[in-house]
This record gives C-alpha cells, structure tokens and sequence, in this order.
C-alpha cells in the first residue's frame, strides 16, 4: 500500500480572479462581504423632470456592480434632454427615456440586470403596479418632481417593506437628497481610523500581559544595548506604570500633569550613551502616553446603543442587538469591552513582536467567545453569528446608530438653531447655513418652475419665519433662475454623493448621512442637517 | 456633423437659461454680462484635461456636457482591467488600449459637437508653447509629481505683459471616500507647491527592520521589493504591472513572513504595498471631477462666483457622514514656484552629504527624489553632466559641517531632473 504523507500544504498561490481584478480598488475599501451585498441589490430609481441626477447616480452603482436596478420614468427622450444627460444620444429622441438610459448604463458593466418601466410610450405608470409586480427593493431613489400621490405610493412601500428612500432634488447650481430609513439603522464597520481603534489595555491589563511584562523587563538593567533598545514600547510602558504606582499610592497617571511626569520618567529611562545616543523604543513609548494611558470611558455612540430601548428588548429578532446586548453584559461584569486584539506595529525583535501579537489575538478571542456565550443564552441557545460576534467585538468602541431618534425634526425649531448660528458666524468662523436651500428647493417639489413669488410663498407658508428673511429670499432667487432645469456638473456631483450613501446602506459600512444633505454649488460646500 | 441652431439652441436651453439669466450672487456691477452673442465664449475656448483615468473621464463628460467645444486630453497610460470599477468610457475589450484615445472618441460620439483631442504621451512631452493654446487647465491626476510640474510650468508661463499668458489651473484628487478641489490662478492665488505639505509621503520603513526584524506582512513584501528582488533579479527589470513578477515577490514574502511566523501576506496586499494602489471608487470621482468642472464653469462664464480668490479649496470627506470643509488657502513666500524667499531645511550637521541628499525625497517640503545641490559658491553634488558628477561624487562622504565647511543658515540650491524649470532655495537650520 501505498503511504499517503500527509504535509502541510502551501497556500495556493493563484493570482487574482477576474472580478477580483476588475474590483479591486473598491475591494479594498469595502471588502469581499460588502461587494456580495452590492451584488445582491436591487435598486429603483423614479425618474422625473431633466431625469439626470438619478441616472448619475445609478451610473456609480452600475460601475461597482449592484445586482439589479429599474428605471420608472414615463418621458420621451427630447432635444433638451442631450444637453445634460449623457446615457441617451441622437439615436434616442423620441423615444422612452427609461428604456434608453437603462440601455446605456447596463453597458457600463455587463455583470448588472436593468429593467425599465413603462414598456411602452403612452402607457401610463402605475407605480403601484410596479411595485408589487417586482421583486422587493432594497433601495429606491426618487427625484423631484414628483406627485403627492407617487409620493405616497414610495412612502408607504418603504413603510411595508423596511426599504430605504432617498429624495434627489437638483436645480441650477443647488442640490439636497434626504435619506429616509426604516428605523434604527445600526452599522458595526464603520471604518473608523485605524490609530483611533487602538487598545493596548495598559491600564487594565490582563494577567498573561502583566506577566509577559514582568519576564521580559526583569533585569533590563542588565540587557546589551541592543536587547535593551528593542523592548516593545507595550513592555516598557507597563513596566514603568507599575514602577510609577509604587511611588503614588497606587494611582496611574491620568491626569494631565501626572503624564506630563511620567513621560518624562520614561524618556530619562533611556539609554544615551549607545552608539545612536539614544533608544527609539522609548521615544515611541513616550509618544504613546497620551493615547494609551488614560481613563477608560464608552464612547457616546456606543453609550447611545446600550442606553437603546431594543437594547433591553429580551424578544429582539434582530441580530444585531442580540450581540450588542451581550456586549453591554460583558461591560457591566468587567468594566472594559471585548479587547480588538489588533496590535499596531513598534520597534522589536521579530519573535517577540509575534509573541506579544499572539497575546492580544488570544485574549480578544477569549473575550469573544464569552460574548458569543452571553448571546447565546440571552436568545435561548443557538442562533448567533460567531462571525457577527468577532465583527462587533472589533469594532465596539465605533459602533455607530443612525437614525436612532426616529422623530421627525421640527422645520421652525431647526431653522431658528441655524439662524443662531449665523448669527455667530463670524466670531465661531462657520460658514453660514445652507438650509435656505433646501427650504428655496423644496417649495419647487411638485412645480420645478414656479415663479420666484411662487416660491417664496410657498416657502413662507410653510415657515412663516422665512418671510423676512435674505438669505431665505436669495435662495428662492437662485431657484427660480434655474426655472426646474439641471446643470450637468451639479447633478453628476450629486449622483457621486447620493451613490456613496447608497454603497453605505446597502453594505452596511461607514456612516450614512443623517439625514439630508445640502450642497451649494456657488459656494461649493455641502452641509448636513436632520430634517 | 453639426446641429441646426433651432436643435443647438433647444439641446442646451438649461445651460444656458441659467447662463442668461442673472442670480442674486452674480456681481451687481456686471450689467450686460452674459448677453446672448456671449454665450459662445464656451464653444471659442480651448481647454486642457490631464489624465484620462478615474477622473479624467468624469471630467471630459462633464465638460462636453458644460458646452465646452475644444477639449484636449494627456494621458500616456493604457487601460488595465482594474480600471473598469470607474473609468466608465473604457470596456473590458478596450483593456490595452491608449486611455486619452479611448476616452476621447467615447464622449465624441456620444455628445455631439464637441472636439477632443488625444494625446498620448507625457505632460513632460510637450512645451511651454503648446500650454499657450489653452485657456484654462483642469488635472485630474494621481500622482503629485505630474501636478507640481505642470503647476511649476503654468507659473512660469505668466507673463505680466500679456493677460492671455494666465491659465487658471483646476486640480482634483480623490482617496477612498475621500477627495479635494483646488483653484489656482498661478502667480496670482497659491499654487500646487505652495501645499506641498499637505502631501508628505509616507513614512518608510528602516532597512534594518526589513533586513533583520520584519513584525508586518508590508515588512516582508517590502524585503522581497527591495532586497530579494536586487539580489536574484529573477526578471531583468521589474514591472509591477506584470502578474508573473508580483507573484514572484508574493511568493518570496510569503515564505519570508513564514519564516518569521507572520500572517497576513497575500496577493492583493502585496500588489497593494508594491504599487502603492490608493482605493478609488466611481462615486468619489463622480463628485470631485464634477466639482473641478463646476468651477472651470464658472470660471469660463460669469454664471456664479467660482473658487480662486477668497476660498481657494474644497475638501470632501465621505466615510463618515458626509463633511466639506471649503477655506481659503495661503500663499507661502518661501514657496520654492511662486515665492521668492527660501525654506528652512533642518538638517543634523554630522550628516554626510549623502544623508542630507537621503533627507531630501522624504522631507515633505521637498520630496525630491533626485536633486544636484550647490551653494552661492560652490557645486557639492551634481548629477549631470557625468563629469561634473565624477568630480562632485566624492563631497557625497563629507561631513556637512566638518568636511565641507557649510555653516549654519548656509543658502542652498537644489536642482531635480523631474523639475527643470526649477530651483529650490533652502536655508541650512541646524539640529
């Protein structure tokens, strides 16, 4: 018989795929599991008006490949409309605006399906129709103007099905697009920077740490130079921290001036008659102190999802707050999150490194597997993601809600806090509020061109403090100049915005705007406001 | 194939309803300003797109669709697969082709009457007077060299005598979900140099930690980068477009990495660390190319104020939320292009020569990456002609202060290769 060697094989070495090839400058910011939620998207857009802004907004969802999108939109393509829209060109006048469009973007990316509604010219749109023929929606855009009654038909969809709306508005050189979100929206990767995510736990170390510390740091006096200059700055710090807490009653140096003290008992600690006149592992454990030695305090993003009402729902369905509320768990019996277990790169021999490396991996999995366990047994056995659980205990600390207050922002009340504030404009250097622009905006919802009394009127109605406002009354100015129609670089500008949003819901990565975002094309800045 | 002027007038009615009509924000002094027979100024300018990648093509739609006629496009890259996630005037069956060629014969065809003109090659390639022709340039690059080059050219085109001379620069840059918009009316606002610091290369890693003490997966693609592929030479230069060699370099820091009990090493990091790929998405550029072409908009008519003279900068910040911060950037004078006084370099003066020359590619007021330098008085490293760099050769050894006797606020000239037009004044500050 023949003896079957069972060796450790090396790792495949083939290159990338093709969709890894073709996706890999996106890849490498929302990784393998964000792509699998683009690609089973299924995006609507409703399209109206000059129709430019939702199909550049499409255009960059095509081009990372969402799985599927559908244009409504019951315009024939006119002269007008290849001014500013580039996805229809002199073949396409006279035709449907849905079909087209829905052509020439589908040959951006051959892994996308389009669909278009109405099939044909004349026929007349019945959203609701469409709808409920159709698959669910993950997402759906719509752009002004639209019709109350569509209006309605959006809103309730979303209301039934949990899927996001976002309004698009583009006219002349201004902008705004309003995110509407069935509820709570969680997300755990958020991508926070990465020197922001670091926890060495030096102040609450665990025992192999303490004792790894010891070992190492025993008789360091008597180390060469270059044993001596390669002691991970980690090592030196706890060594120092305990040395400090002889002398001060047990106390570590929090305060201000005890690390001020500190610091510099840890760089007059170094060596300086070496050859390099001095170590540089202690100059990165001096520059460390500040980040890393300090009170331990909740994040009050994360305090926000602890103090959430679903957070203490015993009968939550959502995995989510299952695990977040096996995360609080772990916090209230010991005092600390789940450790991150990533350690950042500093001077040291290699093994040693590695060594301590290990430590923080083994203790951030211990750490997880207990939170696995508390979620496990909050929801009666089973059920729970470990990888779900091995995400959120990385990322505790960023975990971010949107949309967590769920009520609707008070136009008045929003608009007197945005006068306040301009009011100290010039002593606080903000620049001025942009809600002018969206209120000027919004009043052209249902009629794109309404005339500037019009819409100043309809603004006023709708706030009476406006009235007498400039600002208020330059941006309804602005808008009627534009007379309903788009400027190409305002709505391809837009697109790009509301498509990053876009990624960001469907991927559940960063953080979405909360919840409208206005961009002044004059002045070339956006602002976000809860409205 | 032109269009009728009823279909002309009736493709761009939101244009120009918008470029007719006077806002509140347009200065009040311009009476006629964008009168009818004004509205072909677009259609008579030239303008100059740089890069024809991620947001160069953005920009050429854009512009098309802003009633530019005559557009000329740079780029001497050809299409690569990966660039398909965005670059939305390539297809997968244009992979090798010339990028400027691609982009420009796309937007042709599908807008019509506009005129774009190709060019592949190198900005580098051409001189001062064929950046004469245009009117304005709008870059859209990724690599900073490329920009402070055509910075530096366009500064040193202006002439006092001949308002033409000055050519408005519109330069974008994009990062993840990150990006900027910048305005520079050279000589007259801060140039490209003047923020030079604001792009400090990345710190690298000591030899002796790639050599000896490797902690990171970079650590180990980078001895494979650099040491391992000096020493076997397993291919006689190295392409770090070619799929063959970046395995090769996966493979050795994979068993570098085993070696030393490292994980993490993987094909796509080490093409990543090899070629320093910044993570670019259509959405980003969408928003910074259209902001650049919003600006040379405005610039190009009076429509509405632009950036340039008071705020001069656009920064977005996409990850979280979503975040402009729009300021006014200011000139420096000791601006090695548009300043006239010379920069502090802090050096130590018991470096060599060769460590201040070292200092100088990863200094962020610098980063020049092969510089000749030389006092008032006298050369001390020359690169060309090879004689001269024979005789200079043996200062690279010499102490600063001790063998070459340079003193404390020593004015120094520094020359690159990759800026001829240039001569970077530093004063010596010693640490």
């Amino acid at each position: 018989m023949t003896e079957i060697v069972m060796s450790q094989t090396p790792p495949i070495l083939h290159g990338p795929s093709d969709k890894e090839k073709k996706y890999d400058r996106q890849l490498r910011l929302w990784a393998a599991s964000g792509q699998a939620a683009l690609e089973s998207a299924n995006i609507l857009l409703v399209n109206s008006g000059c129709g430019t802004v939702g199909v550049e907004t499409l255009k960059n969802l095509v081009l990372p490949g969402i799985g599927r999108f559908s244009i409504v939109d019951e315009a024939v393509v006119k002269n007008a409309d290849l001014g500013v829209n580039f996805f229809l060109d002199e073949t396409c006048l006279g035709k449907l605006r849905s079909k087209c469009c829905t052509e020439l973007l589908q040959e951006l990316n051959p892994d996308v399906q389009g669909e278009w509604f109405p099939k044909q010219q004349e026929e007349t749109v019945v959203l609701d129709k469409i709808l409920s023929d159709s698959p669910t929606y993950t997402l759906i855009m719509y752009t002004m103007p639209i019709s109350p009654e569509d209006l309605a038909v959006l809103q309730e969809y979303g209301r039934r099905h949990q899927t996001p709306l976002i309004a698009i508005h583009s006219a002349g050189f201004y902008s705004y697009f309003n995110i509407q979100l069935p509820g709570t929206f969680p997300i755990v990767d958020t991508h926070p920077e990465a020197e922001r995510t670091i926890d060495l736990r030096l102040t609450k170390p665990w025992p192999e740490l303490t004792q790894f510390a010891e070992e190492m740091t025993k008789g360091m006096d008597q180390l060469d130079d270059h044993e001596h200059g390669h002691l991970p700055y980690v090592v030196l710090l706890l060594h120092y921290l305990e040395k400090w807490k002889e002398t001060h009653n047990g106390q570590l140096p929090t305060e201000y001036k005890a690390k001020l003290e500190f610091r510099k008992m840890v760089a007059k600690s170094a060596r300086t008659n070496n050859s390099e006149g001095g170590e540089e592992n202690f100059q990165e454990a001096v520059a460390a102190v500040n980040r890393n030695i300090k009170e331990y305090k909740l994040e009050p993003t994360l305090a926000e999802v602890f103090a959430h009402g679903a957070c203490n729902d015993v009968n939550t369905k959502s995995s989510f707050w299952a695990v977040a509320r096996a995360i609080k768990e772990f916090y209230q019996k010991h005092d600390c999150l789940p450790l991150p277990g990533s350690l950042p790169d500093m001077k040291a021999q290699s093994s040693v490194y590695v060594k301590l490396q290990g430590l923080y991996k083994a203790k951030a999995r211990k750490d997880a597997k207990e939170v696995l366990e508390i979620a496990e047994s909050l929801s009666g056995g089973g059920n729970v993601d470990p990888t779900e659980v091995d995400l959120f205990c990385k990322n505790a600390s960023f975990v971010k809600l949107v949309n967590a207050t769920g009520s609707d922002q008070d136009l008045s009340k929003t608009f007197e806090e945005q006068k306040a504030n301009d009011s100290l404009a010039e002593v606080t250097m903000m620049p001025l509020s942009l809600f002018p622009i969206y209120l000027a905006l919004s009043a052209t919802t249902h009629e794109p061109t309404a005339s500037v009394e019009k819409i100043k009127a309809t603004a006023h109605s709708r706030l009476p403090a406006a009235a007498d406002d400039m600002r208020v009354s330059q941006a309804c100015e602005e808008v009627a100049r534009a007379a309903g129609g788009e400027l190409h670089n305002i709505s391809a500008l837009t697109g790009g915005m509301v498509a990053q949003e876009a990624i960001k819901i469907i991927t559940k990565q960063y953080i979405p705007i909360d919840n409208t975002c206005i961009f002044d094309g004059i002045a070339s800045r956006c602002q976000v406001l809860r409205l | 194939m032109g269009l009728s002027q009823e279909d002309s007038t009736a493709r761009w009615q939101h244009l120009d309803h918008i470029r007719k009509t006077k806002g509140p924000f347009n200065p009040p002094d311009d009476e006629d300003e964008e009168a009818p027979e004004m509205l072909d100024t677009l259609g008579k300018s030239t303008i100059l797109v740089i890069g024809a990648g991620g947001l160069g093509c953005e920009i050429l739609k854009n512009l098309a669709l802003s009633g530019f006629k005559n557009i000329h496009v740079i780029d001497m890259d050809t299409i690569d697969i990966s660039n398909l996630n965005r670059q939305f005037l390539f297809r997968k069956a244009d992979v090798g082709k010339s990028k400027a060629e691609c982009a420009a014969a796309f937007v042709e065809r599908r807008v019509q009457g506009v005129k774009i003109t190709p060019h592949n090659c190198r900005i580098q390639d051409f001189d001062e007077d064929f950046y004469m022709q245009f009117q304005m340039v709008v870059c859209g690059l990724d690599s900073i060299e490329a920009r402070r080059w055509m910075n530096a050219t366009l500064v040193n085109m202006v002439d006092d005598d001949n308002p033409d001379s000055l050519k408005p620069m519109i330069d974008g840059g994009t990062e993840g979900f990150k990006g900027q918009t910048r305005v520079v009316f050279p000589t007259m606002t801060p140039c490209i140099e003047c923020q030079l610091d604001l792009y400090a290369p990345r710190a690298a890693v000591p030899l002796c930690t790639l050599a000896t003490i490797p902690r990171q997966p970079e650590h180990c693609i980078e001895w494979a980068h650099i040491i391992a592929w000096d020493q076997e030479k397993p291919f006689p230069s190295l392409d770090k477009d070619d799929p063959e060699h970046i395995t090769w370099l996966y493979q050795k820091a994979l068993s570098r990495a085993e070696e030393f009990k490292i994980s993490g090493v993987t094909y796509s990091l080490t093409q990543g660390v090899v070629k320093n790929i910044i993570p670019a998405i259509a959405s980003t550029n969408a928003i910074i190319a259209a902001s650049c072409c919003n600006e040379a908009l405005k610039i190009a008519t009076t429509a509405a104020p632009a950036l340039g003279f008071e705020d001069n900068y656009m920064s977005y910040h996409g990850d979280e939320a979503i975040y402009t911060n729009t300021f006014k950037y200011e000139k420096k004078e000791d601006c090695a292009v548009c300043g006239s006084l010379s920069k502090p370099l802090e050096v130590d003066p018991r470096w060599t020569l060769q460590e201040l020359i070292d200092s100088l590619a990863t200094n962020a007021s610098a980063q020049l990456k092969k510089p000749s330098v030389r006092t008032e008085s006298k050369t001390l490293y020359m690169r060309f002609p090879q004689s001269l760099e024979e005789q200079t050769r043996p200062n690279l050894d010499k102490t600063l202060r001790e063998g070459l006797g340079l003193v404390e606020k020593q004015e120094i000239a520094v020359t690159d290769p990759a800026f001829p037009a240039l001569s970077f004044k530093f004063f010596l500050r010693f640490t």
